[in-house]
């Protein structure tokens, strides 16, 4: 027997994760949560893709989902990276001590 | 099988709330995991088994792994529990997450007014992946491979130790070294 979903459902999950990771981002101190809601956002987006690819039998959605895969991977190793240099020169990971730029 | 789905996207979105409200990074990353390892359900659910492979080999291996080393390395543990739990009061995030949930609200009203019928997923196997991805995302493919490139290289880069050096004699002979 196929399962039966509707597509709103897994859509409406993704719009939920989407949302969590932005209070994730919006309501956090620490630059290293920030890097875990942004995952969490990337996670939501490929979701919707996955969904649409499996709408209409395209392999399209995976392969989108691959790109953000890669993306993410790129962008978690620079991260972190920059989190490490961070650390190293503050002490401190709140972002609010990090005024060097006058942002 | 729906009943499947429903039970992961709750898991799901349970421990990704955990992950936005844990105090101390373990247990946010492994709330991270478990939030992964059922989204990896419910690709496998929507007919992507190579998305749902990949998101537990990648992502829940591969990426997770980083943090953690990460945090390791940084050595945040308790105190930075503490320091969260100074930082995170209820007075700082009610604000924004009450706009974030209008956001939501909007967004979910709009997609209630326009649902789509329910249709049963097709399942999409890895080989037609495959040749889509070679053919004709070929181009995409190759930036791909150059994205991952830069990453390495821009983070061994960003990531090297410079010698820090206390005296200014020691200093010109490390510049006369170099």
């Amino acid at each position: 027997m196929k399962p039966e979903i509707a597509m709103d459902a897994p859509l409406l999950l993704a719009v939920i994760l989407f949302v969590l990771g932005m209070i994730g981002v919006v309501i956090r101190k620490n630059v290293i949560f920030m890097l875990l809601s942004v995952e969490i956002m990337l996670n939501a987006a490929s979701l919707a893709f996955i969904v649409a690819g499996s709408k209409w039998g395209q392999p399209d959605g995976q392969v989108m989902f691959l790109f953000i895969l890669a993306m993410a991977a790129a962008e978690v190793s620079i991260g972190l990276a920059l989190i490490l240099q961070i650390y190293h020169q503050h002490k401190s990971l709140n972002i609010d001590k990090l005024k060097e730029m006058n942002g | 099988m729906n009943i499947v789905f429903y039970i992961a996207a709750a898991v799901s979105i349970v421990s990704t709330i955990m992950v936005i409200s844990r105090h101390n990074p373990v247990h946010a990353l492994l709330y991270l995991i478990v939030s992964l390892l059922s989204l990896s359900l419910i690709f496998f659910l929507l007919g992507a088994p190579f998305a749902a492979i990949l998101e537990v080999i990648i992502y829940a291996g591969a990426i997770m792994v980083l943090f953690i080393f990460v945090i390791m390395l940084l050595n945040l543990g308790e105190q930075t529990a503490a320091q969260e739990r100074a930082w995170l009061k209820p007075k700082v995030w009610i604000g924004p997450s009450v706009l974030c949930f209008i956001l939501l609200a909007e967004l979910v009203f709009m997609m209630v007014v326009q649902s789509q019928p329910a249709s049963e997923p097709k399942v999409v196997a890895p080989k037609e992946v495959a040749q889509s991805l070679f053919t004709a995302y070929t181009i995409g493919a190759e930036l791909a491979a150059m994205l991952l490139m830069a990453g390495v290289v821009g983070a061994a880069h960003i990531g090297q130790h410079k010698k820090l050096v206390i005296h200014r004699f020691l200093k010109e002979r490390a510049a006369y070294e170099a």
